[in-house]
């Protein structure tokens, strides 16, 4: 597509001869040269361009996230991926039946884990049809490409899809913008970069998607957007749990819609069919299961559902009767009596069980600090806390500016579009600022809005420098130089500020959106494309040192352990272990079990004696730990042992967090609490590193990750031995002994 | 087992010795080089007929247990002594069953390029290779201790003949030995231990010797090694060879200590090994060393114009008894191994591994050949199993024909030229491409086709019908549109006039320009009438025709003050005014045509945007 303005150029000069012969396009071109002084019109003009900037921007997209494959290789990052490649793999192995009955023993042992059941299938299916469907055209490729590149990829859908919003809720030229935002948007590239093979990947497509398909249908009242909109939320359902909040903002916004009197026959026909179906259709996945009609966070879709009804009903009843006196009477009998039933059908269903209470992660997004005092494992996940304005600035830069311009801009347009639109970012800023991980949620909104806000600037500000002098022409004739008038739209034609003042500020926002593609790029190669897997850092010399400590470690494990082998770590690595290792892990980072995980908390944190007797009852064979006091590495296991204690303690009262505190102080060194230096983790993370020279002019046993000397150099171990240490020591494998012969 | 096989070979030397006994070795000089994980033998026999009758074959024996790791036999002539030696003749080799041979023994026969006549004596050299024969003692040791090896044989030549005159070297790669059979005539000087010379000793002697010496030589053993060879006619050969490796020494037990590891590699690892290299051919490009999780980022390449080298280091340091698995794989130009003879192209590619001294205990050699291959045969210079399938890589509609030459026990001496013949026309190289080609094509034509057609289901509702309507209108306006851009360009033809003739002064010429003009424009008229008059019955088109009404006026507005001014300059031309003179009188005149000029774009835009 990006060719035919070159073609055009090149046909110009050649004035009305024939076109050269071929495409069916160039044809159509030059019978419009030959004839309109070697123009488009402009409605093509413009086609052309809206379709050259999409290609681009698609392109643009997609490009942009390849940083990490072009730095390091084509690979899986961090934890979460390495699972959802793991379960890919077995689909496109075994089949999709094998993988729907798919018992997994080598996790979580000796519980195992239902796979099929507890997980969301959306993106291992979607990567498994990419992949078939390659096939099927016959190109070789290999699934790890395809996992790698399915978040890019669906991020470049994405663009179009924020097109498609942006051209619903405010015109074609916002949701350009919007495209072009969202295709480099910091806030979306941190989940979707290549190799960030997650759930979020195709879920922020799905749930634009979905927003878009329902705004389409209550903006048109066609059957058919809701019905799309259904399969839509059907998608995001199968892909990420994250499509609560699709079906509690929904409902939401119909409320709202039928609180400011916006209801229409266009909002029933959306709403009923799109949530009769999506609910039918969101069942069929067996992680989610009944839990629309059975659980207190779908009720509000189910109310909003009843309560629409109930308004239909009143405005037939309405239509019905000419008498207001008596439909006022009417009106107030009906609402009680449907509050009344609302109230007692919830009440009964709450009391009897049979709808669930709000979960913990539920609470935690309503009361940020619910986690910090409930649920420690909720609150160890670094991606869970709560947002700090920098890392709003870092993931947003302008846009953040431009939000609260472009809920001006729709306030001062409502429609029910603008509104959905509206209260999508409010509810999703909101949540951003909960927790770190749902900036991804609220930037499709913020792209949008923004977009809407640069959009409507920039276009008043042209339209200032259009408007035609009235007949201030010179002689020379010629249309040639005719400024053409633009239609005369939404503008009113007064003008606050003149032509220079408009030149002026339009630099000032090309300014602004040059800085923002600058930082965003800044942003995604710096900080985002880093698979966490491979680690680099800057050498003496300024050359580019890479740790492979991990894999050095888990393609140990996978060919020097025995194939039974039950490897104990924290649950941070279990999905790396398992996928790259190969090996049982005893947890992972499915935390469905939370008194499994203290199990390993408490013999991390127990003294050696007392932890073998832990592992001996688990089976363990070997335990692995990351350490990080030769590289300078911060994010180890000691550095994480705090919420081992927190949540072994939680459920085994034994564990108590003081004793590993001097003062409320953690320490390692050698003013650290006496059960924190003969603890296993300490033991395992610190064995033999006295006798180790780290830095030069520090003493041996001298901790880079902390900056200290650590306090127990003479650390001996009884019933474990050490297997393996990588060249950078980052991850250290212990082996466990078998028990002594009694006589 | 020493005794057993005294009394096998005591059976063995009553059962054969009337049989083939004609022949005589005259001497016999073994060495045996135990310096790398594979043993080789070296023997050189001077054999001798004494018999009547012509002799052409000589019979080699090897005890089974050796036959077990005998992964390479090779026998030449040698014609010469010392450093002149030339290796003239390569000698057949083959196994044979003699009868009455006991099972323990395995016999080889040896053809002689002539027929041995009485009293004739020859010399050959028969190089043997044996795997896994070097034993570790004891088979578990610690990172720090030293690896011991156990290495077993006969002090005498095994032959079914009388050996005259013989002796021994085990060269051994260091000088420390823990421990080694003593018997006469055993001497040690250096890392080399000699037995011998004995002589005279009768058919089948046998006198077991143990070799115990320390050795830190790599003990890489291939498991399995699968070599994959795709070629492509578009001018490369790509490489994939998938390693799955293990340390044969002494297995490791206890700690692995880091610490030691990394303070004092040498002394404090010496069993293990760090690193492979491999030799591969020149011009070898896009080098990757890989495995299942990824890339390996420690390797180095060498290249000059003979080779190139490609030092390899596993993610961890290989103890005894641990394992790894990588993948290498590389390309290399096409004109490099294919060639072209009788009509048939063939591969002539090296079979073995190209990683320095690595045992490979079971080989896949498989060559992809490009899709449309046929009539495929393969020569190899020894006995290799050979099988067929296909595979199916980008835009293969059939497979690719896929030869599969599977080996056990598989040294460096294995690596020789094999060859695979087969037929391919140049054609069918640009299947592919134009497979691609049609791809998009179709693509494109289906979606040309989706737009031109009318998939709406009810051809009689009113909102297709008005569809319908709307766009006979805009298809009608659009005619307009264009009749009135031709109108357009005759103005700017006049104007050009007009032009010409202040540089020219042709009057002639501008008039008749105009004439012409005057009855384009007629025509146009004629043409714009029947649509105009389409839109004013047309009821879809009821809200833009006052627009198009006014498009026409206007332009025929602008046509008419066109012509005036034409024809008031002509005239001034005719009258020879001066040039300030006809500007006043055609002012007015070219201020309102800039004007309505001007709004006719401007409707003409208007329009289009609709």
């Amino acid at each position: 597509m990006g060719e035919k303005p070159n073609q055009a150029n090149s046909v110009s000069p050649s004035a009305t001869s024939a076109a050269p012969a071929g495409s069916k396009s160039s044809d159509l071109l030059s019978r419009h040269f030959s004839i309109r002084s070697l123009k488009l019109k402009t409605k093509e003009q413009e086609l052309l361009l809206r379709v050259t900037v999409l290609c681009l921007v698609y392109v643009l997209a997609f490009i942009t996230r390849l940083f990490s494959v072009l730095r390091y290789e084509s690979m899986i990052h961090e934890f979460d991926p390495y699972f959802n490649y793991r379960t890919t793999l077995f689909l496109t192995e075994k089949g999709f039946y094998e993988f729907w009955n798919w018992f997994d023993s080598e996790s979580w042992y000796p519980l195992g884990r239902i796979i099929g059941g507890t997980l969301y299938p959306g993106l291992m299916v979607t990567a498994a049809l990419i992949y078939w469907t390659l096939k099927v055209l016959r190109f070789a490729v290999h699934i790890r490409e395809v996992c790698v590149l399915t978040a890019p990829f669906f991020a470049s859908n994405t663009t179009l899809v924020a097109y498609f919003f942006g051209k619903e809720i405010w015109d074609s030229g916002a949701g350009l913008v919007a495209a072009a935002l969202i295709a480099i948007c910091p806030g979306y590239i941190s989940r979707s970069v290549a190799g960030s093979y997650d759930n979020e990947g195709v879920a922020i497509f799905a749930l634009i998607f979905t927003f878009y398909l329902f705004v389409k249908a209550v903006n048109t009242g066609s059957l058919a957007w809701s019905l799309a909109s259904a399969f839509g939320y059907f998608y995001m359902v199968s892909a990420w749990g994250g499509y609560v909040f699709i079906i509690n903002l929904i409902p939401l916004y119909v409320l709202v819609l039928l609180i400011t009197g916006r209801y229409s026959m266009r909002l029933y026909v959306a709403y009923n069919s799109m949530y009769i179906l999506g609910m039918l259709l969101a069942m069929q996945i067996r992680f989610v299961g009944f839990q629309h009609v059975q659980s207190g966070e779908h009720m509000a879709a189910m109310g909003v559902f009843f309560l629409l009804q109930v308004f239909y009903f009143l405005d037939w009843v309405k239509h019905q009767l000419n008498d207001t006196k008596l439909f006022q009477a009417f009106l107030r009998i009906t609402v009680t009596s449907a509050v009344v039933v609302g109230a007692l059908a919830l009440g009964v269903g709450t009391a009897s069980g049979y709808i669930s209470p709000w979960t913990g992660r539920f609470y935690s997004l309503l009361d940020p600090t619910y986690a910090k005092d409930h649920i420690p494992i909720i609150a160890s996940v670094s991606e869970h806390q709560p947002t700090a304005w920098s890392s709003f600035m870092f993931d947003f830069q302008i846009l953040l500016f431009l939000f609260p311009a472009g809920l001006y801009f729709c306030f001062k347009r409502l429609s029910d579009a603008t509104i959905f639109i509206v209260m999508y970012g409010l509810t999703s800023m909101y949540f951003a600022g909960v927790m770190v991980r749902l900036i991804l949620v609220a930037t499709p909104a913020v792209c949008l809005i923004s977009a809407i806000a640069v959009s409507a600037t920039i276009k008043n500000l042209t339209q200032v420098l259009r408007a035609k002098p009235k007949i201030v022409h010179s002689c020379s004739s010629k249309g040639g130089s005719s400024a053409k008038t633009s239609s005369k739209g939404l503008l009113d034609q007064s003008q606050p500020i003149g032509k220079n003042g408009a030149i002026a500020l339009l630099f000032g926002a090309f300014y602004l959106l040059s800085k923002y593609a600058t930082h965003c790029t800044w942003v995604t190669s710096e900080a985002y494309s880093s698979p966490s897997i491979v680690l680099a850092a800057r050498g003496a010399h300024g050359n580019r040192v890479i740790f492979d400590d991990y894999r050095e470690a888990y393609f140990w494990l996978r060919q020097n352990t025995p194939p039974d082998a039950k490897v104990m770590s924290w649950w941070d690595y279990g999905y790396q272990i398992t996928a790259m290792g190969n090996r049982t892990v005893i947890v992972d980072n499915n935390t469905w079990n939370n008194t499994h995980i203290a199990t390993v908390g408490r013999a991390m944190s127990s003294y050696e004696d007392e932890a073998y007797e832990i592992m001996r009852s688990l089976d363990v064979s070997y335990v692995l730990v990351v350490f990080g006091g030769v590289t300078g590495y911060s994010s180890d296991d000691i550095n994480k042992f705090l919420w081992m204690v927190r949540i072994g303690g939680g459920v085994f009262p034994v564990i108590k967090e003081p004793d590993y505190l001097v003062n409320g102080n953690y320490r390692v060194d050698k003013g650290a609490a006496p059960k924190m230096l003969n603890c296993l983790m300490y033991k395992l993370s610190y064995y033999r590193f006295g006798e180790l020279t780290t830095e030069y002019g520090k003493p041996p046993g001298y901790d880079r990750a902390r900056g200290v000397e650590i306090g127990n150099k003479d650390i001996k171990l009884e019933f474990l031995e050490e297997a393996f240490t990588t060249s950078n020591w980052i991850v250290r494998i212990y082996k466990v002994k078998p028990p002594k012969n009694r006589w | 087992m020493g005794l057993r096989l005294d009394l096998l070979l005591l059976a063995a030397a009553l059962l054969f010795s009337p049989a083939l006994s004609d022949l005589v070795i005259l001497k016999v000089d073994r060495r045996v080089d135990l310096t790398s994980q594979i043993v080789r033998v070296t023997s050189t026999l001077k054999v001798e007929n004494n018999g009547k009758d012509a002799v052409t074959e000589v019979l080699l024996v090897f005890p089974d247990r050796q036959v077990k790791n005998l992964a390479y036999l090779f026998a030449v002539s040698s014609a010469g002594k010392g450093k002149a030696k030339s290796y003239s003749h390569t000698l057949s080799v083959n196994e044979i069953n003699l009868k009455g041979m006991p099972p323990s023994l395995v016999g080889y026969l040896v053809s002689l390029p002539e027929p041995l006549g009485k009293g004739e004596s020859y010399t050959l050299d028969v190089l043997a290779v044996y795997t896994h024969s070097l034993k570790p003692f004891p088979e578990k040791i610690t990172q720090a201790d030293i690896q011991l090896l156990v290495f077993e044989d006969s002090a005498y030549y095994l032959s079914p003949y009388e050996v005259k005159a013989q002796s021994l070297t085990v060269k051994l790669p260091q000088a420390r030995i823990e421990s080694y059979t003593r018997i006469e005539n055993t001497k040690l000087h250096g890392s080399d231990i000699k037995y011998g010379p004995y002589e005279n000793l009768p058919p089948f002697s046998h006198s077991p010797i143990v070799v115990h010496f320390e050795s830190n030589r790599p003990f890489a053993v291939a498991r399995e090694l699968v070599r994959e060879v795709e070629i492509s006619h578009w001018g490369n050969v790509q490489v994939t060879e998938y390693y799955n490796v293990v340390n044969r020494g002494s297995e490791i037990t206890g700690e692995f200590s880091r610490l030691e590891f990394q303070a004092r590699p040498h002394i404090r690892g010496p069993s293990s090994f760090r690193n492979l290299v491999a030799k591969l051919p020149p011009r070898t490009h896009s080098v990757y060393y890989r495995d299942e999780i990824g890339n390996i980022s420690t390797s180095h390449l060498w290249s000059d114009s003979k080779k190139t080298e490609l030092e390899i280091e596993p993610r961890y340091p290989m103890f005894g008894g641990w394992r790894t698995a990588f993948t290498i794989g590389y390309g290399l130009p096409l004109q490099d191994f294919l060639f072209e003879s009788e009509g048939k192209r063939f591969l002539n590619f090296s079979f073995g591994s190209p990683i320095n001294e690595i045992i490979v205990d079971t080989l896949f050699m498989k060559i992809v050949l490009p899709e449309g291959s046929n009539d495929i045969t393969v020569t190899a210079p020894f006995p290799i199993k050979e099988s067929r399938e296909t595979k199916l890589s980008h835009l293969d509609l059939v497979g690719r024909p896929v030869i599969i030459l599977e080996k056990s026990n598989v040294v460096p001496e294995h690596n020789q030229y094999f060859q695979v013949y087969y037929t391919f026309s140049g054609i069918s190289m640009l299947r592919e491409p134009l497979m691609l080609i049609f791809g998009f094509f179709f693509l494109f034509i289906t979606y040309i086709l989706y737009m031109h057609a009318d998939i709406s289901i009810s051809k009689s509702s009113p909102s297709y019908l008005a569809k319908m309507q709307w766009e006979e209108v805009q298809a009608v306006i659009q005619q307009v549109e264009n009749i009135v851009s031709r109108c357009l360009a005759v103005h700017e033809k006049l104007e050009a006039s007009l032009q010409d003739l202040s540089r020219t002064g042709v009057v002639q010429a501008c008039k008749s320009v105009r004439k012409s003009a005057d009855s384009t424009l007629k025509e146009l008229y004629k043409e714009m009438k029947p649509l105009l008059s389409f839109l004013q019955s047309s009821s879809q088109a009821a809200h833009i025709l006052p627009k198009v009404e006014e498009l026409v006026t206007k332009e025929r507005e602008l046509q008419e003050k066109l012509m005036t001014k034409h024809l008031t300059v002509v005239d001034c031309y005719e009258k020879k005014l001066g040039g300030r003179e006809i500007e006043n009188r055609i002012n007015a005149h070219q201020q309102k045509i800039t004007v309505l000029r001007q709004e006719v774009d401007d409707l003409l835009d208007y329009i289009d945007e609709l």
